[in-house]
């Protein structure tokens, strides 16, 4: 049986992004690990992240992180949010931390200059650049659900735009890894299909 | 393009049933808060908010145990208030499926505890709900009050919306007491100066008696989303009827 582990470091609304693949799931078992030995086993892995990312990457023990860096590298892996943000080079937040640097691209505050409240929180556009098995069966320009203060704004892995004051990355690929800034599990219909999509992408 | 403006219907939650007072004295039963959750779903609403407005704490397990049902169901985001006291509050509610949790009168008590919330969990999951009441003695100034609006604070509403955005509240949740239960329409007074003043959304609340409210909080009001209960809970509006009539008014919603 295909096993998929939503990756549980202390941060993050696991209950629902598991409540999400559960509800998609065919033949799929989904859990909710921090033991290396679960995730060393998993088929897929699910990275989470809510929070501040600090906070985020403090909490991912020495262990933890060799564990991820090495497990995301051979297997279909989505990122979401903070999770997202972790993999790539650096962020703006916390006074500048370094990232896991998986992905190409930085984290930086959203300029709320020009009339845009900050965080971004809400529906907005997601809009192609690339094709993705990810985002089968869902339109182009679909609403999905976000909420962030920081975002990557320009990336060589960048799948999709989303614009709020100004344009930033939505979401990211590269190999096996699939990234976004926004959050599937509270996306609705689109969401689920996304979590679907996931649980049938093969590398 | 841009972030879609908001619908969201509010739950007010008693021992685990939806409930609805009138002047907060005829409370109607309005039904099962998942099967009323999942409606909202089905009708496309863009976020849900559950205030959970039983009186003792003992009953707090129930509240979890609420959120978490709703949570299971319902694939969108949900804020949770009424009660937040404690870090670990937020940390119960947050780990039984809510996004978002609201903090009303431990946030005027304590202003320092919206910032240990916000630093601990960030602002994207700190809500402030601050309850507005008309000044008597000056015109367009607005103090705060807890417990229902019987509590008068003396704290100015545009000083204390401010305050608790730099201690890292990341949403406002604006209702009007005065306009609470009256059908009358936000206080867009109230609602404009509070989003003019600050860059943080703004959610309206209290009032709404019809959809072109829903319009005018956020054509007038400018605020980023509108919060209605009872038109939404008997059925007398539907969830698309709002966003039809918001879409029509020229408001950037949801497809």
């Amino acid at each position: 049986m295909t096993k998929v582990v939503v990756i549980d470091y202390g941060m993050g609304n696991l209950h629902s992004v598991s409540k999400a693949l559960e509800t998609v799931a065919s033949s799929e078992s989904i859990e909710i690990s921090s033991d290396s030995q679960v995730i060393k086993s998993a088929d897929r892995l699910v990275l989470p992240g809510v929070g501040a990312i600090k906070e985020c990457l403090d909490a991912l023990s020495v262990e933890l992180k060799e564990i991820v860096l090495e497990e995301i590298k051979k297997k279909p892996t989505l990122a979401i949010c903070v999770g997202m943000q972790m993999l790539l080079d650096s962020s703006e937040e916390n006074n500048g931390v370094k990232g896991l640097s998986i992905l190409e691209g930085k984290v930086e505050r959203i300029d709320d200059s020009n009339e845009v409240k900050v965080p971004h929180m809400g529906w907005n556009k997601v809009e192609y650049l690339k094709d993705h098995f990810l985002f089968k069966n869902i339109p182009n320009s679909s609403y999905f659900y976000f909420v962030h203060s920081y975002c990557c704004k320009a990336s060589r892995d960048e799948l999709t735009a989303t614009t709020h004051g100004e344009k930033f990355v939505s979401s990211l690929a590269k190999d096996n890894i699939f990234a976004v800034q926004f959050h599937p599990e509270k996306s609705q219909t689109v969401g689920l299909e996304l979590y679907k999509n996931f649980l049938s992408w093969s590398i | 393009m841009a972030v879609a403006k908001r619908i969201i219907p509010c739950l007010d939650v008693d021992k685990g049933r939806v409930v609805k007072g009138v002047n907060f004295l005829d409370i109607k039963d309005a039904g099962d808060p998942v099967e009323i959750a999942k409606r909202y779903d089905d009708e496309g609403a863009d976020e849900i908010c559950m205030l959970d407005i039983t009186a003792s704490h003992e009953t707090r397990d129930t509240t979890y145990k609420t959120v978490e049902s709703i949570a299971s169901q319902v694939f969108m985001p949900l804020t949770v208030g009424g009660g937040v006291r404690k870090i670990e509050d937020i940390k119960l509610l947050l780990r039984s499926g809510a996004d978002k949790v609201s903090i009303n009168t431990s946030a005027v008590e304590n202003p320092e505890f919206v910032k240990e919330a916000a630093d601990k969990f960030g602002s994207q999951c700190i809500v402030v709900a601050v309850d507005a009441k008309l000044r008597e003695s000056v015109e367009d100034s607005w103090e705060v009050v807890t417990y229902g609006g019987r509590k008068r604070t003396d704290i100015d509403v545009l000083e204390w919306t401010q305050k608790v955005k730099d201690f890292g509240a990341g949403e406002i949740l604006l209702t009007s007491m005065d306009r609470d239960g009256t059908k009358e329409g936000f206080d867009i007074a109230l609602v404009s100066a509070v989003s003019e003043s600050i860059n943080i959304p703004v959610i309206a609340s209290g009032g709404v008696g019809n959809l072109d409210h829903l319009v005018d909080g956020i054509k007038i009001g400018g605020a980023e989303a509108v919060l209605a209960a009872s038109i939404f809970h008997f059925s007398e509006y539907t969830i698309k009827q709002a966003r039809d009539a918001m879409k029509k008014a020229g408001i950037l919603v949801r497809d």
